[in-house]
């Protein structure tokens, strides 16, 4: 499955980088893409543990950039 | 400036508030008057950190976070080294104390920042608002009364209801009602289209007239709005070599640029080549322009902008890269049909032998061409229903129109014509080969085309010239391409070579290949491809030159509303069909690649002299903040003049 998400506060290029490769090396992420500019997060991952997934992303994300905020 | 922003502002100007009563207090004297000497160094410390903690705390505790990450390197972390460096001066005391300096240069830095934040913000407003054809609802008929839902909801078949003002959420194909619609969105076109009942409408345009009930086509997600929004959302992905260039330069560049400010920091010093004092200081400012922040942002933002400057006047660029190879052409190849022509066949001579009217010749064809649906039979039956003479037949009179009680024995030769009794005589209509097998002579004609010979009973009368369109602004298309630069302007056809010749120079070719078979072209391109030393573009109308489209450097497809299949071959796709708009893409690309270059140009620059300046003692921090963040403010501005396509 795939879904795109909006990211807040994204500032800066480089951490949406960052943020990009930290989430692809997360357990049972398919692939993920940050798009700095249209401050949008694609994430894909198995149907059956979307959630699960997602969850470990908001955690990672909340550690990264504190600032940045994935809305739901 | 949203609320957050706002925010930051605020502790800012408390900051430097602070920081100026500090500054001022330190100037008067009064601190070695209270706490003497060296105390008031230490006082001086203490006071300075407080605007230096209001200011930058959450820059410390973000690269202290890091840190226990194992994530160093990035700006905070940077900022956080530079500025506790220029504090923990003061425990060198033979040199200048720089409290100041390091509190006054997270303040700068800060301020920087935020500045940052508001363009990229404002940037991203623009290209949201540039994207702005989204339609936000649908509205559809239950129970009598209209009611507004998401168009993600609307089904194919459903009828959807469009007002005056509205935007046509979904595709479809309008079963009541008749208005103008504003494409200006979709292809930055000003004239508005007129659509009525059985007319196909596409999402996006904006409803300006009447009101109209369209039965939808498509889903949403798959309407013409949604995958150009997609398109250009996701074109960023596609990276330009210069983009990838940025990103490989800004990996190795700052951890160079530490390494430097560390041995810097270190190595003249254990070397008894000055104090460590002066030489930590011109470390701490190395690390300040160490990142590579304004080269990250503003390159991507330039590409960004150049594409959606472009989606603004109906041209859609698939990707940074494309846009970047479009940059580089110098070669342009059209398929002549749908590009250059419109593709649809007209009468463009009527010559009738003496003793007829050219309405009658057009009017006798016409009939005898009465059952064809060949495309070259309904163009003269067009041009007689259209034409003013009103030369019904041969013998009366009145408005034209085609009657088929007056035809009989209507007969097709394949490849060649047809035959028929028209009014009790014997016509036929028909190239020379008909001609010839009927035995009548019949003469060239001075107009290129293809020619249709009319005999009636058995004596020749006359000819009518039907040729494809050569479209109103293809010649001023092809002298703006050279205009922009383009050397070679090619046409490849199927057609013949006295059609190709005419066509050439009427719009001022360099060069053309005529009768051409379809798997030709692809071998045509390439020989071409050999000969060019710049990028080829292919421009074709989308229907059957996908492997053309592949080969070339750019595949450009044009007249694309609506075209699935032209939207996926090309490269570069143009929403309507005028040729005009190859040279308008062709100098965005320009511009843009401009734009990024001198961004790269002025940042590296500016980055590497303050390096020098700062490695032989000369540059201060101040410069370096001014290196760091002025640098990325300035790319971002410069950047975001992509955006601006008009006059292009």
């Amino acid at each position: 499955m795939r879904k795109v998400f909006k990211l807040d506060e994204i500032d800066c290029a480089v951490c949406a980088g960052k943020l990009e490769d930290a989430i692809k090396k997360l357990d049972g992420v398919q692939g993920a893409k940050v798009n700095f500019l249209t401050q949008k997060l694609t994430l894909e991952a198995a149907d059956e543990d979307f959630d699960a997934v997602l969850e470990a992303v908001v955690k990672l994300t909340a550690d990264i950039e504190p600032d940045c905020e994935i809305l739901r | 400036m949203n609320k957050k922003q706002k925010k930051w502002l605020r502790r800012i100007l408390l900051a430097l508030a602070i920081f100026f009563a500090i500054a001022g207090l330190d100037e008067s004297g009064m601190l070695e008057r209270v706490f003497g000497e060296p105390g008031a160094l230490y006082a001086n410390f203490a006071l300075y950190l407080i605007p230096y903690l209001i200011a930058g705390h959450d820059v410390l505790l973000k690269a202290w976070r890091n840190v226990r990450r194992g994530a160093a390197f990035d700006e905070s972390f940077l900022m956080a080294v530079a500025t506790i460096g220029a504090f923990g001066m003061v425990f060198f005391p033979e040199a200048e104390p720089h409290m100041a300096e390091g509190a006054a240069v997270m303040l700068f830095y800060q301020v920087g920042e935020l500045f940052q934040s508001y363009a990229v913000g404002k940037s991203r407003k623009s290209i949201a608002a540039m994207m702005d054809i989204a339609p936000d609802y649908a509205n559809i008929e239950r129970d009598g009364e209209l009611v507004e839902v998401d168009p993600d909801e609307v089904q194919v078949g459903d009828i959807i209801v469009v007002k005056p003002g509205e935007r046509v959420p979904i595709d479809g194909i309008v079963i009541d009602g008749a208005s103008q619609l504003d494409t200006a969105a979709l292809t930055g076109e000003s004239i508005p289209r007129h659509v009525e009942t059985g007319g196909e409408v596409i999402s996006g345009c904006i409803n300006m007239t009447g009101v109209l009930r369209i039965r939808t086509t498509k889903l949403f997600g798959a309407s013409t709005v949604s995958r150009i929004l997609e398109l250009v959302e996701n074109a960023s992905e596609k990276k330009a070599r210069t983009e990838s260039f940025i990103t490989r330069f800004a990996r190795i560049y700052t951890p160079i640029v530490t390494l430097s400010a560390l041995a810097i920091a270190i190595a003249p010093p254990l070397l008894g080549m000055g104090s460590w004092a002066d030489w930590i200081l011109r470390g701490l400012t190395f690390l300040v322009v160490s990142c590579p922040c304004a080269l990250v942002i503003s390159v991507p933002l330039s590409f960004f902008g150049g594409i959606g400057g472009a989606s603004r006047l109906g041209i859609l660029v698939k990707g940074s890269n494309y846009l970047e190879a479009l940059a580089e052409v110098d070669t342009v190849v059209f398929d002549k049909t749908g590009t250059l022509t419109s593709g649809t066949f007209a009468v463009v001579g009527v010559h009738p032998q003496s003793g007829i009217e050219a309405g009658q010749l057009l009017g006798v064809a016409a009939h005898a061409e009465v059952f064809s649906d060949h495309p070259i039979a309904l163009s003269v039956k067009e041009a007689y229903l259209d034409s003013s003479t009103g030369a019904h037949a041969l013998d009366d009179r009145g408005d034209p129109a085609i009657v088929q009680a007056r035809v009989a024995n209507a007969n097709e030769e394949s490849g060649r014509g047809v035959t028929a009794t028209v009014d009790g005589r014997a016509v036929l209509v028909g190239n020379d080969k008909l001609m010839t097998a009927h035995g009548i002579d019949c003469p060239n004609c001075e107009l290129t085309g293809t020619i249709l010979h009319v005999a009636i009973d058995g004596t020749y009368a006359g000819h009518i010239v039907i040729a494809d369109t050569v479209k109103d602004d293809a010649a001023q298309a092809i002298a703006d391409l050279h205009a922009a630069g383009v050397k070679r302007c090619i046409m490849l056809t199927g057609d013949h070579e006295e059609v190709a010749r005419a066509v050439a120079s009427e719009v001022g070719l360099d060069e053309y290949h005529a009768q051409l078979l379809p798997g030709d072209k692809v071998e045509q391109v390439e020989r071409i491809l050999e000969s060019t030393h710049g990028n080829l573009a292919f421009v074709g109308d989308g229907i059957n030159d996908a492997p053309v489209l592949t080969r070339s450097d750019v595949g450009i497809a044009m007249g694309a509303m609506g075209s699935d299949a032209a939207i996926e071959a090309a490269d570069v796709v143009l929403m309507d069909d005028r040729p005009s708009k190859i040279a308008s893409s062709i100098r965005i690309a320009r511009k843009t690649m401009r734009i990024a270059h001198q961004n790269i140009v002025f940042a590296i620059g500016v980055k590497l002299l303050i390096l020098a300046l700062a490695a032989a003692g000369i540059a201060n921090m101040w410069l370096a903040v001014f290196g760091d963040v002025g640098v990325a403010v300035i790319a971002i501005l410069n950047a975001m003049r992509a955006m601006n396509v008009k006059g292009l």
